[in-house]
């Protein structure tokens, strides 16, 4: 279980303080699936770095299954079971894909389960193992690597920020698909960074950050309706400039 | 391989744990300690100055030659001049390679001059791995100088790594490459503590469809000091890729010069430097694997140089 209890985050100095997240609360309880969305430069993916220990906050607390790991390293986060797959993932000379997942795995990871999660994320496995995880990937190909790195490991928390970013539409109905199992079957819960309708439908809860702060939150039948609404009115969830009601 | 040392020093630079298949020389302390010849690949020692002469016969195919030198003896200062003469058609792989273990407090040195002559259509591999160690405070020094000659068609891969433990090094490689001859060089290096490294590799493209590739890359920790200075001349209707990668940690300096020269109009050649740290996210991403964060540099490194 995590909570995060009024989270803040701030730059700069005191005189001229910009606050990017700005006393956040939320609980998300095992065997949930939450997607936080909200326009750009909201708060979101800065929220998930927190969580992973990426950045410290400047107030606040973050308890995950009932441990303070707010001081923690993203190296004791990680040995604590919470995963994060990368908006921007890193490109790495001379390591392979399955020299990647095997990374992930913690051990070498045998070649027929490296190709069921490549297979999974809609690459075709026999042609990626050996392939280097440089720039001779595509943008949408290192994304889907990266959502492969968390399949490989078996986490008490999977955070995925904008895992749709670069991914066609037609990949993307099968990552749904994906994202659908793997909450079923290999991490206890799951927070998805998003801006897409298809992964919301997925969600259990939904949490909307806007300018630092929780705009909203509420269970998916509660809250989808009223995001949709807005997405047709004034609200665009793909991030240009919105007002809020 | 009488001992342990000389067993851990050859399977280090040659990957040999037993007596090489196909024809081998090994050089222990500036003398001949070991040898054999095969029907197609005939090894002899030259007459005028130290070294051997390598003769690879037209056409052979899929057999290799091993020229390991180790040097164990504090304050030992070693030249050899080494020839190839690679006849047409043949495809061959040939590991060389120095281990110098200096427990004494004296400069020990290993100079290699190799030639190579690789006939019409021939291709050759050429791997050369370095190796430093030894708990003696005497500076272990390697300075290899490579010359290739390439006729028509033919084609030479060189792997050159330098992984840890040699104080001083300066390479120098230069290449001639006639008509279609093509060459692929692997460049690795890791400098660490006080050490100097220096690579100049000069490629000649000169005849007609020249193709060249030099990849270097090398991370620089401690307070190490490594130049390159690879260049490529273009002298008829070719092409070339020099590349250029450092990682720098610590108070390192590198300095890569990368020249591209072409006297002829139809020459394309092209070159990429970059120096950088290593990148944080790629620390990032590896620590949410669980990682420390020097576990995760090693990873990098590893992966850089591989």
């Amino acid at each position: 279980m995590l909570e995060v209890r009024d989270l803040s985050f701030s730059v700069g100095s005191s005189a001229q303080k910009l606050e990017i997240i700005d006393s956040v609360s939320f609980t998300l309880d095992d065997g949930k699936f939450l997607v936080i969305t909200g326009p750009n430069g909201g708060g979101k993916s800065t929220l998930a770095r927190l969580i992973m220990g990426i950045e410290k906050p400047t107030s606040g607390q973050i308890i995950f299954n009932g441990t303070d790991i707010t001081r923690m390293s993203v190296t004791d986060r990680a040995r604590a079971g919470i995963g994060y797959a990368f908006q921007h993932p890193p490109r790495f000379k001379g390591m392979t894909v399955h020299g990647l997942l095997s990374l992930a795995y913690g051990e070498d990871l045998p070649k027929d389960k490296c190709c069921e999660f490549l297979t999974n994320v809609g690459l075709c496995s026999m042609e990626y193992l050996d392939r280097e995880v440089d720039a001779s990937l595509s943008g949408g190909e290192l994304k889907r690597v990266e959502i492969a790195t968390l399949m490989a490991r078996r986490l008490g928390l999977a955070i995925f920020d904008e895992p749709e970013a670069g991914i066609d539409l037609w990949s993307f109905k099968m990552l749904v698909e994906t994202f659908r199992q793997m909450t079923r079957d290999r991490h206890d819960s799951v927070i998805i960074i998003s801006h897409q309708e298809r992964i919301m439908q997925l969600a259990d809860e939904i949490i909307v950050i806007a300018d630092g702060r929780v705009r909203s939150s509420g269970s998916r039948e509660d809250l989808l309706p009223q995001l949709l609404g807005e997405f047709d009115d004034v609200c665009n969830l793909k991030g240009n400039t919105v007002k809020y009601r | 391989m009488s001992d342990t040392i000389d067993s851990a020093l050859l399977s280090e630079i040659a990957d040999l744990h037993a007596v090489p298949a196909g024809a081998y020389n090994i050089r222990k302390n500036g003398a001949a300690s070991g040898r054999r010849s095969t029907a197609n690949i005939e090894i002899t020692t030259k007459a005028d100055r130290p070294g051997i002469d390598i003769r690879i016969a037209p056409f052979t195919k899929n057999e290799s030659v091993h020229i390991p030198v180790i040097i164990t003896e504090t304050g030992l200062d070693d030249k050899v001049y080494n020839d190839f003469y690679i006849g047409e058609g043949a495809d061959v792989l040939i590991v060389a390679g120095c281990g110098i273990h200096n427990a004494g407090d004296s400069k020990t040195q290993h100079d290699g001059i190799h030639r190579f002559f690789i006939g019409r259509n021939a291709r050759v591999r050429y791997v050369e791995k370095h190796v430093g160690r030894g708990e003696g405070t005497g500076e272990r020094v390697l300075n290899p100088t490579t010359e290739v000659t390439q006729e028509e068609g033919s084609v030479c891969e060189m792997e050159m790594v330098q992984i840890k433990g040699v104080d001083s090094t300066l390479r120098q490689t230069t290449v001639h490459l006639a008509a279609s001859a093509k060459l692929i060089v692997t460049e690795r290096l890791l400098t660490h503590g006080a050490q100097k490294a220096r690579s100049n590799i000069d490629v000649y493209l000169d005849g007609a469809d020249a193709s060249a590739q030099i990849v270097s890359r090398s991370v620089a920790k401690d307070k190490s000091e490594q130049v390159f200075y690879p260049r490529a001349v273009g002298n008829n209707l070719c092409k070339a890729h020099v590349q250029c990668d450092s990682i720098i940690m610590d108070s390192a300096k590198i300095r890569s010069i990368p020249e591209i020269a072409a006297n002829h109009s139809e020459a394309q050649i092209v070159h990429e430097a970059a120096i950088g740290r290593i990148n944080n996210d790629q620390l990032v991403k590896l620590q949410t694997f669980g990682m420390d964060e020097a576990r995760a540099e090693d990873v990098i490194i590893r992966g850089f140089l591989k």
